[in-house]
């Protein structure tokens, strides 16, 4: 997480775009990008390039958001895992290889996922949890909302903070196991809530003594240029454009 | 500036924490709160700040602690934390120091302004740019002071300021509360410390106001820190 909040501080194009204009783009992105039907694989594609071109000019490696994502990644690409099992319509037959539309919309799925992925965390390795706040904030979306966001985003970073340090504790007085025994998970998991719900608490109880109401006055007041928001407007046009043709099945027309 | 009149907490469950606390810290006294290990001491920086519950009446500057005047008794208020990882919650010292003014109504500009004043003022400038997570537990400690002070309050009270700080870090700890003007309220085990910087003190022992006076006379008295179970500062005994 710490990594995280120091490439949010970075200072590449990406970086010093409005965080309103990353975040519509990023929404938007996602949103086209989940409209595609299941079976149309190849317009999906292209839309690969959009998060990858995206951390080139942040000069964020992509493996990152694969390494700091790995555990979300398996659940990712267990969605829709037993597609091939329901869906055996045979849609393409590739060099004598029989694809089931299961097959292919099991694909799309993982890919709708990685994709949607890769964009959320492209805007949060470039953007603070404050400065999403505050866009979300200045597009009237409800106090409660943005606090709880903030909060959560918070509260996972105590979590990892926590587990890292019970987990050394008690590795350090267990030296030959591997993992933590099944006989002490019940106890560590309470112990872990009951430790970051006070931390927690105190962190709140931090935020509210230095006068935090659910605004994000301090993240609001840094100047945007406007360029950010034709920036924006462009990249949303490719991203319609690229919803509207398929790209991926022209160019292979084309060869 | 402070006063407290039948001050009475108790937490959900019935546990008596504090009984009926009468006292009256005046303007730009620095006032060392002492006790064992759950005397109550903290709880009562946390009913000043109406973080527990409590019944009795607490009057901060002028104004009766209540729902509708917290918001302002919080900003007369800086309290510094025990664990300065529970107070920083920005990724960088300056992004903390700028949340609480900015919170409290400056603008942008005056906010740096304080920011800057007091970083000079603690010599602290190094610190500005750099990641919380990234400075030492002693840098933290100070950049925490630093965060309450850019508030610009009337009253900074500390919990347990000292602790887990190595010779050095502690003595710029005292160096830097003798560099802040206005009322301090220091709640410490570290009695040398409060003996170093605070002219009054209060005794707490088992959640009763047990002794109030000035700072040399309460802190030389063996007997009574021995029945409330705490020891002479190590300055004391040797003399």
């Amino acid at each position: 997480m710490d990594a995280i909040h120091e490439m949010a501080s970075g200072s590449s194009p990406i970086h010093r775009l409005s965080p309103g204009a990353k975040l519509l783009l990023t929404v938007s992105f996602i949103m086209i990008v989940l409209s595609f039907p299941k079976y149309q694989l190849t317009g999906l594609f292209f839309f690969v390039l959009f998060p990858v071109i995206g951390y080139q000019v942040a000069g964020i490696p992509v493996s990152t958001c694969f390494r700091k994502l790995w555990v979300v990644l398996p659940l990712v690409c267990a969605v829709g895992i037993f597609n091939p099992f329901f869906d055996r319509k045979i849609l393409a037959v590739i060099a004598g290889v029989k694809i089931s539309g299961g097959v292919i919309s099991m694909l799309s799925l993982m890919l709708k996922g990685i994709f949607c992925l890769m964009a959320s965390f492209l805007l949060v390795a470039t953007t603070t949890i404050e400065e999403i706040c505050a866009a979300l904030r200045k597009i009237h979306c409800p106090k409660m909302l943005t606090a709880l966001l903030l909060l959560t985003f918070r509260y996972v970073h105590v979590l990892l903070e926590e587990v890292s340090l019970m987990t050394d504790a008690y590795h350090l007085r267990a030296p030959h196991q591997k993992g933590i025994h099944h006989s002490a998970w019940g106890s560590f998991l309470g112990q872990l809530i009951l430790r970051t719900a006070d931390r927690g608490s105190m962190l709140y109880e931090s935020m509210i003594l230095r006068g935090f109401h659910g605004e994000f006055l301090y993240a609001e007041n840094k100047k945007y240029s406007r360029l950010s928001w034709l920036v924006a407007g462009f990249v949303l046009l490719l991203m319609i454009g690229a919803r509207l043709v398929d790209l991926t099945a022209l160019l292979g027309s084309l060869l | 500036m402070i006063t407290l009149e039948n001050v009475t907490c108790a937490y959900p469950g019935g546990k008596q924490v504090l009984e009926t606390i009468n006292l009256h810290i005046e303007e730009g006294e620095t006032v060392g709160l002492i006790g064992a290990n759950g005397a109550g001491k903290s709880t009562l920086m946390k009913a000043l700040l109406g973080l527990a519950p409590y019944q009795g009446k607490i009057t901060i500057d002028g104004q009766e602690l209540k729902r509708d005047t917290l918001a302002e008794i919080r900003k007369t208020i800086g309290f510094v934390m025990q664990n300065s990882d529970n107070q920083m919650f920005m990724p960088t010292v300056y992004e903390d120091m700028l949340f609480g003014p900015m919170n409290y109504g400056a603008t942008r500009k005056e906010a740096e302004e304080a920011v800057e004043e007091v970083l000079e003022m603690l010599g602290l400038a190094y610190l500005k740019p750099l990641y919380n997570h990234k400075i030492s537990g002693g840098e933290k400690r100070m950049a925490a002071i630093a965060t309450i002070l850019a508030m610009r309050p009337k009253v900074v009270m500390m919990d347990e300021p000292t602790s887990a700080l190595d010779p050095y870090n502690r003595r710029r700890v005292m160096e830097t509360l003798k560099k802040i003007s206005g009322t301090k309220i220091l709640a410490s085990h570290d009695l040398d410390f409060i003996l170093d910087t605070c002219d009054r003190v209060l005794l707490l022992g088992e959640g009763k106001l047990v002794a109030d006076g000035k700072a040399e006379e309460i802190l030389s008295d063996g007997a009574l820190l021995e029945r409330y179970r705490l020891e002479l500062p190590l300055s004391l005994t040797r003399r």
